[in-house]
């Protein structure tokens, strides 16, 4: 089901819709097939506008089986199209989900366009000639389905049929039979009266560019290996297998033409030790984890913190606690990732916007890393990892240049006493100098102990100690970040709606909603949550009413009201799901509304 | 030597001194750790290799004050993830000679995840283990080396846990060099960290370091003149294994049980230390020998040195192969795919 909607995906991304995609399957690898907890879906919303979600409410449910039908029906609105699999509506089947009878037949279904087709027939028939087994042939049947849709919306399937070519190249029958089945379905719709319309649906008008459609691990992934390039620091990815997290381990793996080295740890903790460990010798040191493995990681955090080296920390946040729902979305490591160490412990976070942004996002996290020598959390999640949009391709040589400047002169005393001091800073940035191993005459040692100021040599002081941590803490409040920006068109909003991370889309859908239903709405999204961008208490305070969607129960409800003494109003769901713009749009108006 | 092959050498003559920093030493007076940091210092210009590629990894307890000892590059890191910070360095940087310094609570308790990996992937590095048989920076806790029913501040009953024998441990995690020797031998030190050093892979060294404050006198035994000869095994790679002042004792395979046994020193069957077997059967049998107890039949010197490529060496070649085959890479083909459309 995952690949069908990848390749419907990559249909309508060539034939320039804009789109947004939702892949929500269980965690289990192989979930019973028919039960509901074994449903595995794969929503797309694409439009000829530029779209923020994966939507809400689809147009079409095409059903393989009842479980899949009974799961996904109550997002379905009526009126809608229901394409439905008839050899899997046994009585067994039925039964399985708590059918008493078949909603194909009770009229349960009546405020639908219900197509009830023998899905799993028609495929085994088109396929008859290669002599498969029942299993086998019956595999197809999401092929057919996805020739189908693929005519009712006018996507060609000439770059499926190539995928399907390069897929099985070497198994000839299963190739065919998969090429058979698609254009079965295909030609099915289109000789077929059942269906009265196919949709056209045009290409969204979009800024000119080269596009490409980018999951969000994809997009990291890729902007991990281009600051390694544009710093020249070779990539180095210490990283523990951990869902939803794992596919930038296997991404990166792949691409070591870059120089690019990739470890697979024993454990989290060693995954971001050999990463803080190539920081040391001058790599660019990441690990790649989701909240249960930056919690094995806070100790190794808080050493990068004491040392002052760069490490970026990329944590795919999961829904918690605990193993929690390793597959779905959440936000609520925000405050484990803004103070989950001991001691006075301040680390720069950035949070992308959306699976695109993923690519900026890992850029500037190398950037605040290396020019501060410090340790940055990536708080990317779920829904924006596995989720896809249409990405306009960046020219490389526009990229931000990253600049190491590694210690290479002593730098302390003259003469014969000249010696290297590795904690004296730079008075802009207060990022200490930094020598790698191998640099002649300025051999030193770092550790986790209070170290005195400017030498770095042990010290039990306790002035200096009050110095050093307060100085950690105003390098990262220093950090230069750009001004949140606010978009209000109108220029009259009392309400502001903010947001950071993936809630970007659903909260920029629902913001458009209450302005066409007459809502004077202001929207600001905020990418830098460690520090703060400088603006952010005025545009708070600019406002009458602040309302902050989250997927968690109001962290950074809490850091901004504890900062800035504004009343910011939380509007907090947990459900492993992204917001839905409609019912988000309604808590707009609504707060708008008591204005 | 294969373990140092790649870093950098210098014809420039070096003394202890260059190796020894401006840190005021603050081990208790009369630690075996004086000892351990003297022989290093006095042996790595042997070496000749630039300073400034030489880096010392420490995690935490009283040996792990090592680095700021050492004017050398150095970190001194967190409880026990020594080997894991180390791995990420050697692997990135094929350039550096790489030592780690960790104690029996460091490495066998709660770093004994990476100590086991380390191990097992062959990281080009040496670890010096000072055992010392007791928690010292806590003050005095029994650790996962020390003798059962030992009794410390958490013990007052006495210990209840089975000791860790960690050449047995090395042995078993698939480790390439295995060795034990004493603070107080720098001899034996010397020529212990000599061969670890040429190893190229995981250098595991085994310190019987004495803790005057907290365990006082656990190693006398295998020290003192009267007793050391009856108790302790050198091992010699190529040697009959035989001990006793006069070598009067020997060890000699038992035919009825596979296993190892004392015999006169003049038996026949006396076996002949291969350190280099690639089975390491013979290597654990003989680590087996001694009494946790009592120390009695303590075998010291090289237990294993086997040639097995090295992860760093391994990693690197992948990377060299990749470029071979495919071309260095071209972020901007990477990023833009194969499936892209224009819009006008």
């Amino acid at each position: 089901m995952q690949l069908t909607g990848d390749r419907f995906t990559a249909e309508t991304a060539s034939f320039g819709n804009d789109l947004s995609t939702l892949p929500n399957f269980p965690a289990e690898i192989r979930a019973p097939a028919g039960t509901l907890p074994g449903v595995s879906s794969f929503q797309l919303h694409f439009a000829d506008h530029d779209i923020l979600t994966p939507g809400d409410a689809p147009d079409v449910l095409v059903a393989m089986n009842p479980a899949a039908l009974k799961a996904n029906l109550p997002d379905v609105p009526k009126g809608a199209i229901l394409i439905v699999d008839t050899a899997e509506f046994t009585p067994r089947a039925l039964k399985k989900v708590g059918y008493a009878t078949s909603p194909l037949d009770d009229g349960s279904l009546n405020s639908y366009q219900v197509h009830a087709l023998d899905l799993t027939g028609m495929t085994m028939t088109a396929l008859e000639p290669f002599g498969l087994s029942r299993k086998e042939a019956s595999r197809s049947k999401n092929m057919f389905a996805l020739g189908l849709l693929s005519w009712m919306y006018g996507r060609s399937i000439d770059g499926t049929v190539r995928f399907l070519q390069s897929k099985f190249a070497t198994k000839a029958d299963i190739r065919d039979a998969n090429i058979t089945a698609v254009k079965a379905g295909w030609n099915y719709g289109e000789t077929t009266e059942d269906f009265a319309v196919s949709y056209e649906v045009k290409p969204a008008p979009m800024p000119s560019g080269r596009y490409r459609n980018i999951t969000g691990n994809l997009a990291l992934s890729y902007g991990l290996v281009a600051a390694a390039k544009q710093s020249g620091m070779p990539l180095f990815l210490g990283s523990y297998p951990i869902t939803p997290a794992s596919d930038i381990l296997h991404e990166i793996s792949k691409h070591k033409r870059f120089g690019v080295r990739t470890f697979q740890a024993e454990d989290e903790i060693a995954g971001v030790g050999a990463a803080l460990g190539a920081s040391f010798g001058g790599s660019l040191g990441v690990t790649t984890t989701s909240g249960p493995g930056v919690a094995l990681k806070s100790e190794t955090v808080g050493l990068a913190v004491s040392l002052e080296l760069p490490l970026i920390i990329v944590d795919v946040q999961r829904g918690g606690p605990s193993t929690g729902l390793p597959t779905k979305t959440e936000q609520a490591d925000l405050l484990q990732a803004m103070y989950g160490r001991n001691g006075e412990a301040p680390v720069p976070i950035i949070a992308p916007a959306s699976p695109a942004d993923c690519f900026d996002a890992a850029l500037e996290a190398a950037r605040i890393a290396v020019t501060y020598r410090t340790p940055v959390f990536l708080l990317s999640d779920g829904y924006l990892a596995n989720g896809s949009e249409p990405w306009a391709i960046p020219d490389v040589e526009s990229l931000p240049t990253i600049e190491p400047d590694f210690a290479t002169e002593k730098n302390h005393g003259s003469g014969d006493d000249a010696e290297f001091w590795p904690y004296i800073r730079d008075p802009q940035t207060l990022a200490r100098a930094w020598a790698v191993p191998g640099t002649a005459g300025l051999e030193h040692r770092i550790g986790g102990l209070e170290k005195a100021d400017g030498s770095g040599n042990i010290s039990y002081d306790p002035t200096n100690h009050d110095y050093m941590v307060r100085t950690r803490q105003a390098k990262v409040d220093g950090i230069e970040v750009p001004d949140l920006e606010v978009d209000d068109p109108s220029g009259d909003a009392r309400l502001l709606v903010l947001g950071w991370g993936s809630t970007y889309g659903p909260i920029g859908a629902a913001v458009r909603r209450a302005r066409s239903a007459g809502h004077a709405v202001a929207q600001a999204h905020l990418r830098y949550l460690n520090p703060l961008p400088a603006n952010t208490g005025d545009v708070l305070r600019r406002y009458e009413r602040v309302l902050l969607p989250e997927m968690n129960l109001g962290q950074l409800a809490m850091l901004l009201r504890a900062r800035y003494l504004v009343d910011v109003i939380g509007h907090n769901q947990v459900r492993g799901l992204p917001f839905k713009a409609e019912e988000l749009a309604e808590v707009i108006m609504k707060e708008d509304d008591q204005l | 030597m294969p373990g140092l092959a790649g870093v950098p050498t210098t014809d420039v003559a070096q003394n202890k001194k260059d190796f020894t920093s401006d840190q005021e030493v603050r081990w208790c007076p009369g630690c075996g750790d004086y000892a351990v940091l003297a022989s290093v210092q006095g042996f790595l210009p042997e070496l000749g290799l630039k300073r400034e590629n030489i880096v010392f990894v420490s995690g935490i307890g009283c040996s792990s004050r090592f680095p700021y000892y050492m004017d050398t590059f150095g970190m001194h890191s967190i409880h026990g993830r020594a080997p894991a910070i180390a791995t990420g360095l050697a692997t990135s940087r094929p350039d550096l000679s790489v030592w780690v310094v960790t104690g029996d609570g460091d490495a066998l308790s709660i770093g004994g995840n990476h100590l086991i990996h380390v191990l097992r992937r062959n990281v080009n590095m040496t670890i010096l283990l000072f055992n010392n048989r007791i928690y010292g920076l806590t003050k005095g806790q029994y650790s996962p080396t020390s003798e059962q029913g030992k009794i410390t501040k958490s013990t007052p009953m006495g210990s209840l846990d089975a000791p860790f024998n960690p050449v047995s441990l090395a042995l078993g995690a698939e480790a390439t060099f295995v060795a034990r020797t004493i603070d107080s031998d720098r001899a034996h030190l010397t020529s212990v960290l000599r061969a670890a050093a040429a190893h190229r892979g995981t250098s595991l060294v085994e310190i019987y370091q004495n803790c005057n404050i907290f365990n006082d006198g656990a190693f006398e035994i295998l020290k003192n003149r009267d007793t050391r000869d009856e108790v302790m095994i050198r091992l010699e790679h190529g040697e009959p294994v035989r001990f006793g002042a006069n070598n009067e004792h020997g060890i000699r395979r038992n035919p009825a049980t596979s296993g190892l046994e004392i015999c006169s020193g003049d038996d026949p069957n006396v076996i002949v230390h291969d350190a280099q077997a690639a089975d390491p059967s013979r290597a654990f049998a003989l680590s087996r020998l001694a009494d946790p107890g009592t120390l009695a039949r303590t075998p010291i010197g090289i237990f294993r040195q086997v040639e097995r490529p090295t992860y760093g060496d391994l990693v690197n070649e992948q990377v060299d192969q990749a470029v071979d085959n495919q071309g260095a890479g071209d972020l901007a083909a990477l990023i833009t795919g194969n499936d892209t459309w224009t819009v006008e």
